[in-house]
């Protein structure tokens, strides 16, 4: 087998090619050619065999029912378009003014290659204005059908840890928001318009700790529209609902104290996450939930038929 | 027209076959008829190939490398210094703004997404355009990260072959269009681009950009599997971006051309071919005519151009290179042949 193979490959002279003829006259039957030549073929159907179930690995790691596996950059569209639309290419990545976007790696299975965001790690704080990698995807997976900002709806967030917050806690903040070894950049529009800072540049100082408010870019157009001043001067880029923002709650046994509350504007950006000074996020970004109505419309639903 | 067929059904696998002498043009027959019997030494075309290299040995190979190289690190390049020159990844990407897509993986995201939208169009129309005037597989060898990898991988492996610490277990040929139909009709069932998932070259050129991955593992093992079980397996036998190439190169003008006139058949040019099927056109009597294309599954390399020692090889692109068509010269028959010829009388 050895000495056969090798003939026909890696020492392709032309005594090698005379060879197998000069054989032929003296075997009969089944000679040393037809048997390569089964061998070979067996081993083909072994290499497909082979190459095709590793490729069918990739299913694995995807959840059933297209739920998301990551946080995906703006525009992305349902999980399981998204997956089969993404060309790999990393073009998003590569526009991003705070490097939000990074590439997921093979222990995704399909998703090798696509874009993810890690809001702890950098958050997508809309700091290109122009939705970026919206414009960069050649494929559409981050579709073109957005035009602003408040479009998007990447996830939307949630207080995951109530007890943690601080401003649940009735506590302030003051110092960088998450230690001075932190790298993430955030663009603050009053320092410079256009080039995020490190986060660690830009301490605080709140008696009742809201970050997560302050930070929202959402909220932050919000504001700049009430003010009458236009986020890139054009009325266009106006959230038409707020994100976030700090309530008095009372609660059943009378404590009243502030807390975060999310409105239906989140569009699930992570500013949140990334910002919050507690060791653990209190806020995260549910990237399965796109808004809260349709959220509380099944627990509607769900109550009338179960009759909780 | 029956050569450009031909050059496809090679491309899907089939052997080369023998031609039967009718096939032969005139000239090829008297051609072959003067060769008859011609013998060359080892040293004789050791030296006939230091005469037609004498300026520069692995000419190409220099420049092919080169060009890989440069192109791939033009990506990184673009994106270290922030130029916006050539963005993204092999699989898609903006040169100066102009969209360009893989055509492979273009293929693959159409099937599975059901869907073609305008900016991926573009990008295909441009780079299908570009490789029909470059010669289609030229970017498996001039372009393609994995396809250096794995030529030092063959280095490897043909030094351990001659020492017996390695073995080629061969394919049928025919397995990389298998392969080419059920990753197409993977990406149309499952809906994802399952060939994404294990090309090499996808992985490659993402770890080159944007830093390493643990895709690379197997990449790793697919060079190993090379070096110790299979020569060039992945380009030869699975490698579904060379058929999609090597169908937009059937026509192209860009061809790396055989001239049978000088050559000695002794096959340096097959021994060095990632496809040494699209050279089978060297052995005697292979070849219908004096002066032919090599077929579409051809890279377009240069490796055999470099190996020659005749010369018998080259790139040509139809229309702007310039041919002497050589007269056939009577020549002396060889002793042999002439007991030959006076047998059949």
């Amino acid at each position: 087998m050895n000495s056969s193979s090798k003939d026909t490959d890696s020492i392709n002279t032309s005594s090698a090619v005379k060879k197998p003829a000069k054989k032929k006259t003296i075997t009969r039957g089944p000679g040393r050619r037809a048997q390569e030549a089964r061998r070979q073929f067996l081993r083909s159907v072994a290499l497909t065999a082979g190459v095709t179930s590793i490729s069918l690995l990739g299913f694995m790691p995807i959840p059933s029912e297209g739920k998301r596996q990551k946080l995906r950059p703006p525009g992305a569209l349902a999980e399981e378009q998204y997956l089969s639309s993404c060309i790999k290419c990393g073009q998003c990545v590569q526009v991003c003014p705070v490097n939000a976007v990074k590439l997921d790696d093979i222990d995704t299975g399909f998703g090798l290659g696509t874009a993810y965001i890690d809001a702890r790690e950098q958050a997508c704080d809309f700091s290109c204005d122009g939705l970026q990698c919206v414009l960069a995807c050649p494929t559409g997976s981050l579709t073109h059908d957005l035009d602003y900002t408040h479009d998007t709806r990447m996830g939307f967030a949630i207080l995951d840890k109530p007890k943690l917050c601080l401003a649940v806690a009735g506590q302030g903040f003051k110092g960088q928001a998450r230690g001075p070894d932190y790298e993430g950049l955030l663009r603050y529009e009053e320092i410079d318009r256009w080039n995020p800072i490190p986060l660690k540049d830009h301490p605080y100082d709140v008696e009742i700790c809201d970050l997560c408010v302050q930070a929202c870019p959402i909220e932050q157009r919000y504001n700049q529209c009430q003010d009458g001043k236009y986020p890139s001067g054009d009325q266009n880029q106006c959230p038409p609902e707020r994100a976030i923002g700090l309530e008095l709650i009372e609660e059943k046994n009378g404590v009243r104290h502030m807390k975060p509350v999310i409105y239906d504007g989140c569009v699930g950006c992570g500013v949140c996450e990334m910002i919050c000074p507690t060791a653990e996020p209190s806020i995260i970004i549910d990237y399965d939930k796109l808004t809260k109505r349709p959220l509380s419309e099944q627990y509607q639903t769900k109550s009338k038929k179960g009759g909780h | 027209m029956n050569t450009y067929l031909e050059s496809l059904a090679q491309l899907f696998g089939r052997a080369p076959r023998k031609p039967r002498k009718d096939e032969l043009s005139p000239a090829a027959q008297k051609m072959y008829f003067y060769k008859k019997g011609e013998k060359v030494t080892k040293a004789q075309l050791i030296a006939l190939h230091d005469e037609h290299h004498k300026n520069s040995k692995n000419k190409w190979r220099k420049r092919r490398w080169l060009t890989l190289i440069a192109v791939n690190l033009l990506f990184v390049v673009s994106f270290a210094l922030d130029i916006q020159l050539l963005e993204g990844a092999l699989t898609a990407s903006r040169f100066a703004g102009f969209h360009m897509a893989d055509l492979n993986s273009a293929l693959q995201v159409m099937l599975a997404h059901k869907t073609v939208l305008i900016n991926l169009l573009i990008g295909i129309v441009t780079v299908f355009i570009l490789w029909i005037i470059l010669g289609g597989r030229t970017f498996c060898s001039w372009v393609c990260p994995y396809h250096l990898v794995a030529e030092w991988a063959e280095s490897l492996h043909l030094w351990l072959a001659k020492r017996g610490w390695a073995k080629n277990y061969t394919f049928h040929r025919g397995v990389r269009a298998v392969f080419y139909v059920i990753f197409a009709l993977l990406a149309v069932v499952t809906g994802y681009t399952v060939y994404e998932l294990i090309s090499p070259t996808g992985i490659l050129s993402r770890a080159i950009i944007y830093g390493p991955t643990i895709a690379l593992v197997w990449v790793a093992f697919l060079l190993l599997f090379e070096i110790f079980l299979s020569r060039r397996a992945w380009c030869r036998y699975v490698c579904p971006i060379g058929i999609t190439y090597g169908i937009v190169g059937v026509f192209s003008p860009l061809r790396v051309t055989y001239d049978m006139t000088d050559c000695k058949h002794e096959g340096d040019c097959r021994a060095v071919c990632l496809v040494p099927h699209v050279l089978e056109l060297t052995i005697k009597n292979r070849s219908t005519d004096i002066h032919m294309g090599l077929g579409a599954d051809c890279t377009r390399c240069g490796l055999c151009v470099d190996a020659c020692p005749t010369s018998s090889l080259n790139f040509e692109f139809q229309g702007f290179t310039h041919r002497e068509v050589k007269e056939i010269e009577e020549r002396p028959l060889m002793p042999e042949s002439k007991a030959d010829s006076k047998d059949e009388k």
